[in-house]
């Protein structure tokens, strides 16, 4: 009782605080009718003020419904234009016109950017129709509690009683119109599907180039180092074996001690080659997968780590050798940097998201921006969706946490569907339950009882009369029996086969 | 008596080279296969002496060969298996040795190019010794390097140890480092000494003991 006490209460605070600043609103939307009748005589220069002062209401209007009321209203703007670029000339294009300052293209693109924004014009929607949509939402509750107790006073007192029933009916219907407000709000202020979706392919294909790119460098490196490396190695083996050729039968001595050289560059070459190879893929990636790749590389640095990994099923490959790489980094950093004695790497999985956290005991203070190696990761990371946190507060300890959101694709749950027959009985009970249950059930039921004599198509009815209860009772029986089959079913179904896991065990 | 040995790696070039190897040194090649299940049944059935395995074999191309050496040694254990790879873990190198029962070798691919060095490590983990990569062993040491007693080992000593836990004997060692044989016996019981180890004269024992207090100091 006293909890809904309070809920009312707030609800009808929170309604007069907001309903006041829709209804305030009415100058901000003059101010703007004003604009854009301005704008009709061709007067852009207010259209970009106008926009300002109406994202800013907007704005608030969203803080205030995700602090206040509890529903999120992400900003729906698209992000703004970036800074004009000068030609190589020195000077600024914009369409077919040159600048010599960036001033006027940087306009442009602002305006073109505020005016082609569908959100611009869902906001202006928003606030024509807040003062009506707020006041009518917010401040009838108020309304209702008021006049309804005012009611004895200024009508009759034998209005009293239902003066009570309407001041009840506004307060406890306070909360619930509060809550239809904050949908409102978010019809109209939150991104649409498709601008969520514009988002989304404007940042994959930021995170495409950045990783085209990074791959093109990889591809340099290897080329770079097999040319200067193994191929040339082979190279000046093949012309030892050449000399070795000659000078077999003249001086076998000699012979000897080039072979010896021979086998010391084949032997420099394959050490090159392998090292070459771990960096491109582990070896002990593509035999083992993370887990143990981890532990080994754990086993190769001269700290003390601990690895503890619990994974259900091995990611894809690019995944682990993202993973892997970014592992080896934070090792790295912590040996180099951080000064650190001890690393516990820990990697496990939650539904589809893959976590690795990585703590050292070293002095911390690490950023981002500082070494390339962490900005690094965060690249090698943002392919698949992954982010890096890090904790690194002066004095340590650091936490490094990668967190992969679908990197595990393979673990879909998979649940077995019903048998044909019991698809059958559901959609049976869904699609007729209500014929024996209302018109052939519950409707006789209500005319026998009120004695009206009406037969229509009502079966029950047509019986004689000894028949006719069990029949209406049988209808009703048969259609609460139907829904609750249609109900019961797939839970059933549900709880005896459970969601299997998609993928096989780790090793 | 010549020794029976198992060859298993899928290169036929490699395969075909091991066999000559061997069988120019007077080894007795009873199977040589390509397959990590061809393996695993000739190690069963034919119960050699010895068996030169790849770590990575068909069907998986994975470490199907370090599995099937491994799972052959639990059923027939201390079989001797000596398991080459192009790259060196000491994770593996771990599992190989985790029975305690010796009789193991892992060494680099490149290894065979000194033919002579290679029969030896063959031999040596015929006869129950072990074979450990230098890389391994150097590995080992880098990963230990601030450990304590380490540190006050001499360079010589650790020199020593290092050719002691690739399973040398001490005749081998004292070769290769231009030493009389009992001045490597000298070193080794100062090696014992420091790092508070047990003494043995059995060769195989203490290479295990080596190897095992390596393994635990890195922890």
């Amino acid at each position: 009782m006293r909890r809904h006490a309070t809920t009312i209460g707030r609800a009808l605070a929170l309604g007069v605080a907001l309903g006041g600043l829709a209804l305030a609103d009415v100058v901000l939307v003059a101010l703007t009718a004003a604009a854009m009748v301005l704008l009709t005589f061709g007067l852009i220069f207010f259209f970009m003020p106008t926009t300002r002062l109406i994202r800013r209401r907007t704005m608030m209007a969203r803080r205030l419904t995700g602090r206040w009321l509890g529903v999120e209203v992400p900003p729906s703007y698209r992000p703004p234009p970036p800074p004009p670029r000068p030609q190589p000339d020195g000077w600024y294009r914009h369409e077919r016109q040159l600048y010599k300052t960036p001033r006027w293209p940087a306009w442009n693109n602002r305006l073109n950017w505020m005016f082609t924004d569908p959100a611009t014009w869902r906001d202006g929607l928003w606030l024509f129709l807040n003062p009506l949509v707020g006041g009518v939402l917010l401040l009838l509750p108020l309304g209702a509690l008021g006049s309804g107790l005012a009611m004895p006073w200024y009508w009759a007192p034998q209005a009293a009683p239902l003066g009570v029933a309407v001041a009840v009916a506004g307060a406890a219907s306070a909360p619930w119109l509060l809550r239809c407000y904050a949908w409102w709000n978010r019809l109209l202020l939150s991104p649409t599907a498709k601008s969520v979706l514009s988002g989304r392919i404007r940042q994959l294909d930021r995170v495409r180039l950045e990783v085209a790119d990074s791959q093109a460098a990889e591809l340099r490196r290897i080329e770079r180092d097999l040319h200067d490396g193994a191929q040339a190695r082979l190279v000046a083996m093949g012309m030892m074996l050449g000399a070795v050729e000659e000078l077999v039968d003249r001086d076998p001595a000699a012979a000897r001690t080039l072979l010896a050289k021979v086998r010391e560059a084949s032997s420099t070459a394959l050490t090159e080659l392998r090292d070459l190879v771990k960096g491109i893929h582990p070896p002990v990636l593509a035999e083992r997968g993370l887990g143990d790749a981890v532990r080994a590389l754990a086993l190769d640095s001269p700290l003390k780590v601990t690895v503890t990994v619990d994974l259900k099923a091995r990611p894809d490959s690019p995944v682990e050798s993202a993973v892997y790489f970014s592992i080896s980094e934070l090792l790295t950093n912590a040996a180099r940097h951080g000064g650190a004695d001890r690393v516990w790497i820990d990697i496990s999985t939650r539904g589809r998201t893959l976590r690795v956290t990585v703590t050292d005991d070293g002095s911390g203070g690490a950023v981002p921006s500082r070494g390339g190696g962490l900005h690094g990761i965060e690249r090698r990371l943002a392919a698949f969706d992954g982010v890096l946190a890090l904790s690194s507060p002066p004095g340590g300890p650091t936490t490094a946490t990668i967190d992969l959101p679908y990197a595990l694709t393979g673990l879909e749950p998979v649940r077995p569907s019903m048998p044909r027959w019991k698809l059958a009985v559901v959609g049976l009970g869904w699609g007729l339950g209500w014929l024996p249950l209302f018109p052939q059930g519950l409707v006789p039921m209500v005319l026998k009882l009120t004695g009206q004599d009406v037969r229509s198509w009502f079966l029950a009815l047509h019986l004689p009369e000894p028949w006719q209860w069990p029949m209406i009772v049988f209808n009703i029986a048969l259609g609460l029996t139907m829904y609750g089959l249609a109900i019961s079913l797939p839970i059933v179904h549900a709880r005896r086969h459970p969601a299997r896991e998609g993928a096989g065990p780790d090793r | 008596m010549s020794s029976r040995v198992v060859i298993a790696e899928d290169l036929y070039l490699l395969r075909d080279g091991l066999v000559r190897l061997l069988q120019a040194h007077g080894f007795e090649v009873v199977a040589a296969v390509e397959s990590g299940p061809e393996l695993l049944a000739a190690l069963t059935t034919e119960r050699p002496d010895v068996a030169v395995v790849d770590v990575r074999l068909p069907p998986t191309f994975t470490d199907e060969g370090l599995q099937a050496a491994l799972a052959a040694r639990r059923a027939v254990p201390g079989l001797p298996v000596l398991v080459l790879s192009q790259h060196v873990e000491q994770l593996y190198a771990r599992e190989l040795l985790a029975d305690g029962s010796g009789a193991v070798g892992y060494l680099l691919k490149d290894r065979v190019f000194n033919a002579g060095q290679f029969v030896d490590a063959v031999r040596r983990v015929a006869a129950g010794g072990t074979a450990m990569d230098p890389e391994v062993i150097a590995k080992l040491l880098a990963s230990t390097a601030r450990h304590q007693p380490l540190g006050a080992l001499t360079p010589r000593e650790r020199e020593v140890l290092e050719l002691m836990a690739e399973g040398r004997s001490n005749a081998a060692i004292s070769q290769r480092l231009f030493l009389s044989e009992s001045a490597v016996g000298k070193h080794t019981a100062g090696i014992f000494g420091k790092l508070g180890l047990t003494p043995s004269d059995d060769d195989n024992r203490r290479v295990l003991a080596v190897l095992a207090y390596l393994g635990a100091a890195r922890g």
